[in-house]
């Protein structure tokens, strides 16, 4: 699976401000809500179902990367997006470093071989360290997306 | 020092595969022992104590693996990492109950 598969481009942030886990978890659903990728309605149900997933064990895992994400029946087809923090946030990681870059992913209840096709590219590119630090580098959300299509196509890491 | 190699195999029996959190899990558990840990799939060869190359296995429910233990506590180890996928990682919704 390809980051172009998942991830709407129109809901990449690439300074988000927020200082707290549930702050940027809530800035990138509200992307995707934005982005007309999730229902307004579906909003607060998301963000608590991810909070909820992050309560049973953080998804930092390590890097200064987090994958927070969800099941939800409100979505037919795996949805995800790309944020950037530029000074970090604290999110319980395996490591315990702030994270600085988040995937956040969406999937419909059915379909458990997605998200983990979709972990797989995510864990898979960024095992790259200079993937990771061209990506919490980028100056904008072009920048990143470019990134993204760059590892699609040559897969930046052999 | 006993730098024996031991295995022993595992499966998969978690229905949501080897996601995130049980990554998390084996990852956390690996890195209490002093043996290197790998875990062996078809096509691949990945550190255990690492999450992030464990989500590289992208491992399905009923996949197959292989632990494998080097070092001084390779038996203990792979005994604690074997009680985790028999124990299915504590998760609900799994595929067989064993």
């Amino acid at each position: 699976m390809k980051f172009s598969d998942f991830v709407a481009v129109d809901a990449i942030r690439s300074n988000v401000q927020a200082d707290s886990k549930e702050a940027v978890i809530r800035e990138m659903a509200k992307a995707l809500v934005d982005a007309g990728r999730i229902a307004p309605g579906e909003f607060e149900g998301i963000v608590k179902a991810i909070m909820k997933r992050e309560d049973l064990g953080s998804t930092g895992i390590g890097r200064g990367v987090a994958v927070p994400h969800t099941k939800h029946p409100s979505v037919n087809r795996l949805v995800g997006t790309v944020a950037v923090s530029r000074k970090g946030i604290a999110f319980d990681s395996l490591d315990g470093e702030p994270v600085q870059l988040f995937f956040l992913l969406v999937s419909p209840p059915d379909r458990p071989g997605d998200h983990l096709r979709a972990l797989e590219n995510i864990s898979r590119q960024l095992r790259d360290e200079s993937f990771c630090n061209l990506l919490k580098a980028a100056e904008g959300p072009t920048d990143i997306q470019h990134l993204l299509e760059e590892a699609d196509r040559h897969g930046l890491v052999s | 020092m006993n730098q024996e190699t031991l295995s022993r195999e595992v499966v998969v029996g978690i229905r949501q595969g080897l996601h995130a959190r049980p990554a998390d899990l084996l990852a956390r558990e690996a890195r209490k022992w002093r043996s290197r840990i790998e875990l062996v799939a078809e096509s691949q060869r990945v550190d255990g104590k690492s999450i992030l190359e464990l989500l590289t296995l992208a491992a399905e429910a009923g996949t197959r693996l292989v632990v494998e233990a080097t070092g001084p506590d390779a038996q203990e180890a792979l005994e604690a990492i074997g009680g985790l996928f028999e124990r299915n990682f504590n998760e609900q919704g799994t595929e067989r109950s064993s």
